[in-house]
């Protein structure tokens, strides 16, 4: 175990968030020690990653501080306490600018904290700084951030996913060991599939949306990114809960997922693979390493089914009508008069005139595009045969899930179809680009519980290919007690994690760029 | 069905999005292929499916009627591009004529 001295801190960015605690609590290590080892990392790498967007050292070193007071006092500690986390720029913080990654929010200080970030303080989380994405969440690679992509740590040259790419991107490359991130198609799961690391989306409702920027409300869903099942667990524990400031929040206590985490045994259990998603639709790579994780959950003792969701593939196209929709109706908000940018103000202009010019200086492409996406799926005229097809469409692919859930208790399927692309290869094709959520966003519009565990490498290109597990909704448990089972049996086929097949980032800032 | 130019141009004016000549030109293109591809969704959204708009079917959320804090002043006002006697000064709103 580390204890304070020089040489362990680069170990202490080695250690999972549940081993940090248990340091922290124990006094093997401190909480100042912990987090300025991250700040040190971050210092060292983020040049090339470009994870984050902020990072407060000094709000963080005193949130450390603070841990490390309260445990000499003799004061309880959370059981994440202590940990340094990395926070993506879309969930709102007062100390810190949130930016969504929109040039509209540039250094926009919001006057009150999300709740997702009132609870992480309350646990004794140490926030590092906030995350690169996508703006407003509209993307799956960073690239559609204002302020430039972040960088895959498995190969630079490639995208880290999206939205939460730069959350995803921290905790793979050693920057923090845990990160939040928000799913509205896939982006908490598709980008921790492709960083090879362990991505959960939580039930909708689950994870209070108070103070998370709004994106697709009926969709967005805040959710833990972490290296291993145990520590994603944790975080979602500590984040999650009725919130009556979320009027959507689920009113149930958290399912029991640390627990499940821990008790990681798929004997017995009955898995589906969803027929549609584990034909020739994903690169080889993914299909091999899928069709091999299902082979180990039947060695391990689950029973498997192939199970039909016949209405699955019609979910990106209803996702793309639906996400707009709600999209062009949020980012009304955006109108130049309370927060944020403003343009052409010159005393002449009409505030029509002055938000139009705002809106067309202050977001990107992909916002633009998502924004009259939406306006033409609800104007009149348009709205019976896209926003209220796209509705039913909804419908039927819940029915396709609560049908699959009465025969199996979980349904599984690769988190992506490729791995990792080169940056810019789909930057200006919006529809190549939206493939990449092809099979996450069922479980978005159903509103169930999906999580994403590293299960190889693709042997083509040796980048990491994630699992998919989806459960019913509040049956998170089930996707962290499958997830556990297949992190331990591939960890002892690996002879450790898959993170640690990685090759380092060379810690000397910048220069390998 | 395919969106024309014209078409984009009333989409953006709606959107309060002064886009430039070069942008509509782009725009309208992909508008039109993400429009066709979306209307997948009319293969199979039959007569009678009832349509959802939640993921968890909430209604009349209700709090106690109890006072919580709220902003100050001050803290409402603190990201506005322009304030003026404590309130949002904005362009004006009505035209000349």
């Amino acid at each position: 175990m580390a204890t304070g001295d020089a040489g362990t801190a680069g170990e202490l960015t080695r250690l999972t968030a549940a081993q940090i605690a248990a340091a922290v609590a124990a006094g093997e290590v401190s909480a100042v020690e912990v987090t300025q080892a991250h700040l040190d990392r971050i210092v060292a790498v983020d040049p090339d990653v470009r994870a984050f967007l902020h990072v407060a050292g000094i709000g963080a070193l005193a949130a450390a501080e603070d841990v490390d007071r309260k445990r000499a006092a003799g004061e309880p500690l959370g059981p994440l306490a202590g940990v340094p986390l990395a926070l993506k720029d879309v969930l709102t913080t007062k100390d810190m600018p949130t930016t969504c990654g929109s040039k509209i929010l540039q250094s926009w200080r919001p006057p009150y904290d999300a709740t997702v970030t009132r609870r992480l303080r309350d646990a004794g989380i140490v926030i590092l700084g906030k995350t690169n994405m996508d703006e407003f969440a509209m993307g799956s690679s960073t690239e559609n951030s204002a302020f430039g992509p972040s960088h895959n740590p498995w190969d630079l040259g490639r995208i880290p996913g999206g939205s939460s790419g730069g959350s995803a991107a921290a905790v793979a490359a050693y920057e923090a060991p845990l990160g939040i991130g928000t799913d509205t198609g896939g982006s908490i799961r598709q980008p921790a599939a492709v960083c090879g690391i362990v991505g959960m989306k939580p039930t909708y409702g689950g994870s209070s949306r108070y103070g998370l920027v709004a994106f697709a409300s009926s969709l967005d869903t805040p959710g833990p990114l972490a290296r291993t099942v145990l520590d994603a667990a944790l975080l979602h524990e500590a984040m999650s809960g009725h919130d009556p400031c979320d009027s959507t929040s689920v009113d149930a206590p958290v399912p029991p997922v640390v627990a499940a985490a821990r008790h990681a045994d798929v004997s017995g259990l009955r898995v589906g693979v969803v027929t549609e998603f584990s034909g020739g639709g994903s690169q080889g790579g993914v299909q091999a390493r899928f069709t091999e994780a299902v082979e180990l959950l039947e060695s391990l003792g689950a029973k498997v089914v192939e199970v039909s969701c016949p209405h699955f593939t019609y979910a990106l196209p209803a996702y793309y009508l639906i996400a707009p929709s709600e999209c062009s109706s949020n980012l009304a908000r955006f109108d130049a008069m309370r927060y944020g940018l403003r343009v052409g103000d010159d005393g002449t202009r009409s505030a029509e005139d002055v938000m139009s010019l705002t809106r067309e200086a202050g977001f990107g492409p992909e916002v633009k595009r998502r924004i009259m996406l939406g306006t033409y799926a609800l104007s009149s005229g348009y709205y019976d045969a896209y926003y209220g097809k796209a509705q039913q469409v909804r419908t039927l692919i819940t029915q396709d899930f609560d049908a699959a859930f009465e025969q199996v208790d979980v349904l599984v399927s690769p988190t992506t179809p490729t791995t990792a692309f080169p940056l810019g290869e789909r930057a200006d094709d919006p529809m190549a680009m939206y493939l990449a959520d092809l099979f996450t966003i069922p479980s978005d519009l159903a509103g169930n519980a999906a999580i994403s565990v590293p299960c190889g490498l693709a042997p083509e290109d040796g980048l990491p290919v994630g699992l998919q597990i989806m459960a019913p909704a509040l049956a998170d448990d089930r996707t962290y007690r499958v997830g556990a089972a297949v992190e331990a049996a591939l960890q002892q086929r690996w002879g450790g994690p898959l993170l640690a097949q990685a090759k380092e980032l060379g810690e000397t800032a910048g220069e390998t760029r | 069905m395919s969106i024309t130019r014209d078409e984009v141009a009333h989409l953006a004016r709606l959107s309060r999005l002064a886009l430039t000549d070069a942008e509509l030109d782009h725009f309208a293109g992909q508008l039109d292929q993400i429009i066709g591809a979306v209307a997948r969704v009319q293969e199979v959204a039959a007569e009678g499916i009832p349509p959802m708009t939640h993921a968890v079917p909430v209604v009349n959320v209700f709090r106690d009627d109890v006072l919580v804090p709220c902003l100050t002043p001050e803290q409402a006002l603190a990201g506005a591009p322009a304030e003026e006697q404590s309130r949002f000064r904005v362009p004006r709103i009505l035209a000349e004529d």
